[in-house]
């Protein structure tokens, strides 16, 4: 037959890579995780959904908690002091949950069957969107924080406690996002929606906006206990430079719980899932 | 090196009560291209993704150069590349990233990996659009993209699962040149389609899945021997020629297997369509039949699967159950 294909450009014989492979070690796990992070933070550098869910969004929600909440809630302009924890621990949730979309779109294009039938370390995609999160929110943390500070953001703590705060967010972020990636193991990209508006929301029921006693009663119980109030006072005393050892340990059990729960349980739905 | 480099023994693989796969035995002997040919739903992907190590099977084994793939996945990971029915690319990354990333999870030397992704670049067409983002490849440049992913580590088994589904004629006659050459240089590959052709023009040896189990296997020429040769449609301009021809015909020694009555047409089998077409147009001219064309017809994935399975393709073909 008579081809009508372009005439495919010589060499003619497909060169075999001459280099041989590394054996799979812990130097190449690492690798593998670094490869899977600069894949990620790719991935967000260049879309302009991307950018906007890292960037713009959070800097939105500080302006809007700080510049039209602010003024209403507490006319003297303490309230700043009070809400900018909140708000940052509400960006941080936000930020993360952008990773279950990426995660469940990687699970429905069949890019996940080519990183499984790699010799890869196993869960390292998984880590690559982690730890791109991790980095992402660090950088969008640094935005807000910029923005809060020249709305009048007064924080306290000393060298030693910005080091804390830098480390907790970390972990806050590393709970939060593996939540998010586990999510997007078993979820469509449409239902990953769904967990923006649970760490968009779930926020306002703690004590991150307003004090709880505020709210109405039956609210006091689940507000008082839920995870967010330990998570976003530890934040407000670690940045103030008044931090309280039993609500940090308290937030701290969460995080690692959280963490614990969705490592296993992601890791296992990661490798019992192939493309769907 | 007479070891086959794929041995499938008696694999079985169910989802719930659906039996998808029945006790498929298939041996790939080294540098062969080796074609599994079935409609949807026969199982070819769940096979493929058996070998691939993504799933467990029930029962059963499947080895690679010996090695096990539900107790050495590993070792089986390092030999065998997949390209799976969907181009597996990051529309994000450049094509240049895209296969510098896989050189990277592939563990070369980093210094080999930009000029592996650079030879790659070069004989897949792409060096031009190496530094375009993949979401602006067309889909034939998707397709070369891919395949050129999966040679990174330049595999010793290369599965390609539907490699031409959705691809224009031009593309597909150059991604088989390409598996042509990849089997020239020493490459194992295995691959399913649904098209008798593309089985009949790259694969050595076709196994032909239905209802998971294999219901054929041979060369190309074996089995469409299987489905009796190829037939001569004659055609005619009016129903009473048609009529004429049809009661006419095995007098003159031709055995009609099917009259349409709506595109005027009758057809006959040929062991040799050249006498075939002789004997009908001699059978016009003696009785002054209307004809409006003759034509050679060859046997059809559609043939092939009536003659070894009872059943047209078009009526087994339930959605492949791939997961």
């Amino acid at each position: 037959m008579t081809t009508l294909a372009p005439t495919a450009p010589a060499p003619r014989h497909l060169p075999v890579a001459t280099a041989t492979p590394a054996a799979p070690s812990v130097l190449t796990g690492l690798r593998d995780m670094g490869t899977m992070t600069a894949r990620e933070i790719r991935r967000t550098l260049r879309s302009v959904d991307g950018l906007i869910t890292a960037f713009a969004i959070p800097v939105a929600i500080m302006l809007v908690f700080v510049v039209i909440f602010g003024g209403a809630i507490d006319s003297s302009g303490d309230y700043i002091n009070y809400v900018v924890p909140g708000t940052l621990v509400l960006c941080l949730g936000f930020g993360s949950a952008a990773t279950a979309t990426a995660v469940a779109q990687d699970m429905t294009s069949g890019t996940i069957d080519r990183f499984k039938t790699l010799p890869i370390l196993g869960p390292a995609p998984l880590w690559g969107h982690v730890i791109a999160s991790v980095v992402r929110n660090l950088a969008s943390a640094a935005v807000v924080l910029g923005v809060a500070v020249a709305l009048g953001f007064r924080p306290d703590a000393d060298l030693l406690g910005w080091v804390a705060v830098v480390g907790y967010v970390v972990l806050t972020v590393l709970a939060f996002t593996w939540i998010c990636a586990a999510a997007g193991l078993v979820l469509s990209v449409d239902a990953t929606q769904a967990l923006n508006t649970v760490f968009l929301f779930l926020p306002y029921l703690s004590s991150g906006f307003v004090a709880v006693g505020t709210m109405p009663n039956w609210l006091h119980g689940f507000a008082d206990n839920q995870p967010f109030t330990p998570i976003i006072e530890s934040l407000r005393g670690l940045m103030s430079g008044t931090p309280d050892a039993s609500t940090i340990w308290t937030a701290v059990a969460w995080l690692v719980g959280f963490l614990a729960v969705s490592i296993t349980l992601g890791s296992l739905a990661y490798r019992r899932r192939t493309a769907r | 090196m007479n070891d086959p480099m794929i041995a499938v023994r008696d694999l079985r693989k169910s989802y719930g009560s659906h039996h998808v796969l029945r006790g498929v035995d298939l041996t790939v002997r080294r540098g062969e291209i080796y074609a599994l040919l079935g409609p949807n739903g026969a199982g070819k992907t769940t096979t493929v993704n058996i070998l691939t190590t993504l799933v467990p099977a029930d029962a059963g084994t499947v080895t690679v150069a010996g090695a096990d793939v539900a107790k050495h996945p590993a070792q089986v990971r390092a030999l065998v590349a997949l390209t799976g029915q969907y181009a597996a690319v990051d529309p994000f990354q450049t094509g240049e990233e895209n296969l510098v990333m896989m050189g990277n999870l592939a563990h070369l030397p980093r210094r080999a990996v930009r000029s592996r992704a650079q030879e790659l670049l070069e004989r897949f067409d792409l060096t031009d659009a190496a530094r375009r983002p993949a979401s602006t490849y067309s889909g034939g440049m998707r397709r070369r993209l891919d395949l050129a992913i999966s040679l990174v580590a330049s595999p010793a088994v290369l599965v390609l699962d539907e490699p031409t589904t959705g691809l224009d004629p031009a593309s597909r006659a150059q991604l088989w040149e390409v598996v042509r050459d990849l089997a020239g240089d020493g490459t194992t590959v295995l691959l399913t389609t649904q098209y008798l052709e593309e089985a009949d023009r790259l694969a050595d040896t076709i196994a032909v899945l239905h209802d998971g189990v294999v219901a054929a296997r041979g060369t190309a020429s074996e089995l469409k021997a299987l489905v009796a040769g190829d037939h001569v449609r004659i055609a005619f301009e009016d129903a009473t020629s048609l009529r004429a021809a049809r009661d006419l015909a095995p007098a003159a020694g031709l055995a009609v297997v099917d009259v349409d009555e709506r595109d005027l047409a009758l057809t006959t089998p040929a062991t040799d369509p050249v006498a075939t077409i002789r004997e009908a147009l001699a059978l016009a001219d003696q009785h002054h039949l209307a004809l409006a064309g003759v034509s050679v017809v060859k046997p059809t994935l559609d043939d092939v699967f009536l003659a070894v399975t009872g059943a047209p393709t078009s009526t087994t073909a339930s959605k492949e159950n791939a997961r």
